[in-house]
């Protein structure tokens, strides 16, 4: 019922279906290869520094998203991520190449309502929505 | 072997993700604020914990893991209690990656132009 559940419906027939499989196995194997990467510097740094695994995959996760901030900051992550799809958006790197091109994006209104206003217009779903459930549940969790 | 493991469930994950992002009915940002709450109830539930250690990074690099990072703060030893405590203990390994991320986007932004 209603006018835009029925134009949804009506429109559905001349929409081209999506190519499921093709976009699943690129997400496949290009979200596998990055998490297979952040595996490497983890055990690199476990093993280096001799530090516990949750600190090497904390650094390793930190220095994935430096690596996209820096791709995103020279153009290069886009292209990837339409490549992609959710295999590049859907990882810590997504998250910082959200967070960063949203920062570049809005350098021209300013340092303050650009920046730092706009910056987590995109991430920020994803972290406020992470952060109340953490929050909350912290609190009643026995 | 930890490579193979890391491999196949993180992008196991990432396919399953883009598969409900091609199914149309939920937008990207919702769909990455779902796998971080989901990453954020099964952090608490202790199920992450054990997928973190068999899959590693395949476990953590993707959102979920974010929600991980998260619960973990607040379920690790020492457990904090109430109001301020446990607000405190959201960030303790999260915010170590939030920060980074904010403070390098804040550098990118300052160094480079918009391209494209």
């Amino acid at each position: 019922m209603g006018l835009k559940s029925d134009y949804v419906r009506e429109v559905k027939a001349f929409q081209p279906s999506p190519p499921y499989a093709a976009n699943a196995v690129k997400a496949f194997l290009v979200g596998g290869t990055l998490c297979a990467l952040a595996q490497w510097l983890a055990d690199w740094y476990g093993g280096t520094f001799a530090a516990p695994p949750l600190e090497a995959h904390l650094w390793a996760s930190m220095m994935m998203a430096g690596l996209a901030i820096v791709l995103t900051a020279v153009g290069k992550y886009d292209d990837f991520s339409q490549f992609a799809g959710a295999g590049a958006t859907m990882l810590i790197t997504g998250l910082a190449n959200a967070i960063a091109s949203a920062a570049i994006e809005h350098r021209s209104e300013g340092w303050t309502a650009g920046v730092a206003g706009q910056m987590l217009k995109a991430g920020g779903a994803a972290v406020i929505y992470g952060l109340i459930a953490a929050y909350v549940l912290g609190l009643v969790w026995p | 072997m930890e490579y193979v493991r890391a491999f196949f469930v993180g992008g196991l994950l990432c396919a399953i993700v883009q598969l409900v992002i091609d199914r149309g009915k939920w937008t990207p940002a919702g769909v990455a604020g779902s796998l971080v709450v989901l990453g954020v109830l099964l952090g608490f539930g202790g199920v992450y914990d054990r997928l973190a250690v068999w899959a590693g990074a395949g476990a953590t690099m993707p959102l979920s893991g974010f929600g991980y990072w998260l619960a973990k703060g607040v379920m690790a030893e020492p457990r904090p209690e109430g109001f301020v405590e446990t607000g405190a203990a959201v960030f303790r390994f999260a915010g170590a990656l939030f920060s980074f991320i904010v403070a390098g986007s804040f550098a990118a932004a300052l160094t480079c132009k918009p391209k494209g």
